[in-house]
């Protein structure tokens, strides 16, 4: 089946009596002609590599800019002093977030997810987990399947890239990706996966993509944050039982005709937003004068 | 073709997408195409890639594809020193297109045998590529497929004479296009398959009459 809503994804398991991830799976064997076992494989290898890129990270590392680098550590620290706010898992997320984000701005390796800026909202929410003994690696390969097959709907039906609808495309798909995965991973059911991704993206619509100098370090790597944290909030409500009101392809549909709407400053172009502000425009004329 | 994979991935070296995987890719497929490793290369840079690229190592990430690498290759950063050690010379200017995508890369590149290859790809987002013009001529393929490019005199029959060698060995094509200079001049085949076109087709297509040259790219997984 094409991977084109929700709402079927959701029925197609419902139907056959299987699950989310189960049902995006066949499709990617059907889709590239590969078995079962080659498409879990690389779907490992992801996986592999998303916890590298949280392993890796070093907190001394400086974007091209400087602007990026060492926050992850801070966070860390301030966790580890026990003053923190918010609890345990949480702190995990907020500093997994970052230093993902920041690797990615330092030139290292990363799972683009669904983009190479919103690279650290699944690794951020999934990683913790993992360390803590609380999911296996089997059952992270099948939250990775539901929260690729609920970023091929959000592409199929909207878009991805900051550049065609802001940053609601990107870390606000990013986080619906991850909301699934969690609600995934605590045993949810596919209905509670498509109305988690639906919140998660309702809570971001109309972001805009305003990177500082045109890099993707400012606002991109807190915003990794905010994508993690909101799809915690949102994972736990639909497991809950709370849904969303707007049925969820609609709130994806919705989300691709607000991008459209963004006025082009706001689409990665680095004219509005963060970026026009005259701090970002000091960094964009530093970043001008050293290139010359 | 969905591919949850492009959603999913690819693994990469930052920080974007676009400005640094689709750049390696291109630079990547200018080297393939070019058949050997180049010595020499001239890269023009348009839109986004001229006004961001340095922050985003597009520059580096267009000579690490140049020089072999593929996205998720650590060395991309230091690519412009390894370029040197490795007798690679690289060139970088902004230049002004027509009507081309805002993330547009323009390759001359040469090897130290003389041959040449100048390629016009755009990053397309996500990670993903599109060649928009090949010495000259315009094509559309982005390396999703196995992609065969015939360069062949503009004659009644070429177009039969190649498929049916591709039909011969068994080979799908998903995408095709044609493209000449002028009437009875040089014309240009794209043909992309589904399945990997054997070094036999590939031989037999090449010896054909009117045929002037064949690059094959066989696409790559990450
Ligand atoms: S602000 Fe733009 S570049 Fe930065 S993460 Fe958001 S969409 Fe990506």
């Amino acid at each position: 089946m094409a991977l084109d809503s929700l709402e079927e994804i959701v029925r197609a398991a419902e139907s056959r009596g299987t699950e989310f991830w189960q049902v995006v799976l066949e499709t990617d064997c059907e889709e590239r002609q590969v078995t079962a076992q080659a498409s879990r494989e690389k779907m490992g290898g992801m996986w592999r590599a998303m916890l590298e890129s949280v392993e890796q990270y070093e907190a001394q590392r400086r974007s091209v800019s400087g602007l990026v680098g060492g926050d992850g550590a801070k966070m860390r620290d301030w966790a580890a002093s026990g003053k923190a706010l918010s609890g345990g898992y949480m702190q995990e997320v907020i500093a997994t977030a970052l230093c993902v984000g920041e690797s990615n701005a330092c030139m290292r390796r990363i799972v683009a997810a669904p983009t190479a800026g919103a690279c650290g909202v699944l690794p951020a929410v999934l990683v913790p987990l993992w360390r803590s003994g609380e999911a296996d690696e089997e059952s992270l390969l099948r939250a990775l399947y539901v929260s690729a097959g609920i970023g091929a709907v959000v592409s199929r039906r909207a878009c991805i890239a900051g550049a065609a609808g802001g940053c609601q495309a990107e870390i606000g798909t990013a986080s619906a990706m991850a909301a699934g995965a969690l609600v995934s991973l605590r045993g949810g059911t596919p209905e509670q996966i498509a109305h988690a991704a639906a919140m998660a993206l309702k809570n971001l619509l109309g972001l805009i993509c305003d990177p500082v100098a045109g890099l993707v370090e400012v606002p991109c790597v807190k915003r990794n944050v905010v994508g993690a944290v909101n799809a915690v909030s949102c994972a736990d409500m639909a497991l809950a039982g709370i849904q969303s009101r707007v049925p969820p392809d609609q709130v994806i549909d919705c989300m691709g005709d607000v991008g459209c709407r963004l006025p082009v400053e706001f689409r990665e172009t680095a004219l509005g937003g963060l970026a026009a502000t005259p701090f970002g425009q000091s960094v964009r004329e530093r970043m001008h004068a050293g290139s010359e | 073709m969905l591919d949850i994979f492009d959603i999913l991935g690819p693994v990469m070296v930052g920080p974007s997408s676009s400005h640094t995987a689709g750049a390696v890719r291109i630079g990547r497929m200018a080297r393939v195409l070019l058949g050997a490793a180049p010595v020499q290369a001239d890269i023009g840079l348009y839109g986004s890639f001229a006004e961001t690229g340095q922050g985003h190592g597009t520059d580096r990430a267009l000579a690490a594809g140049l020089l072999g690498m593929r996205p998720d290759d650590l060395d991309i950063p230091r690519s412009l020193e390894l370029a040197r050690e490795r007798g690679l010379s690289v060139t970088f200017r902004t230049v002004r297109l027509r009507e081309a995508h805002p993330n547009t890369a323009l390759i001359r590149a040469e090897a130290a045998d003389g041959r040449r290859i100048e390629l016009q790809a755009a990053s397309t987002g996500g990670g993903r590529i599109r060649v928009d013009r090949l010495n000259g001529v315009d094509v559309n393929f982005t390396g999703a497929f196995h992609t065969l490019i015939v360069r062949h005199q503009d004659r009644a029959g070429k177009v039969a004479d190649v498929t049916r060698e591709l039909s011969n060995a068994r080979v799908n094509i998903a995408n095709m296009s044609l493209c000449r200079s002028r009437r009875g001049g040089d014309a240009l085949m794209v043909i992309e398959t589904d399945q990997p076109v054997p070094p036999v087709a590939r031989l037999l297509i090449g010896e054909l009459p009117g045929i002037r040259s064949l690059t094959y790219y066989q696409r790559e997984e990450d």
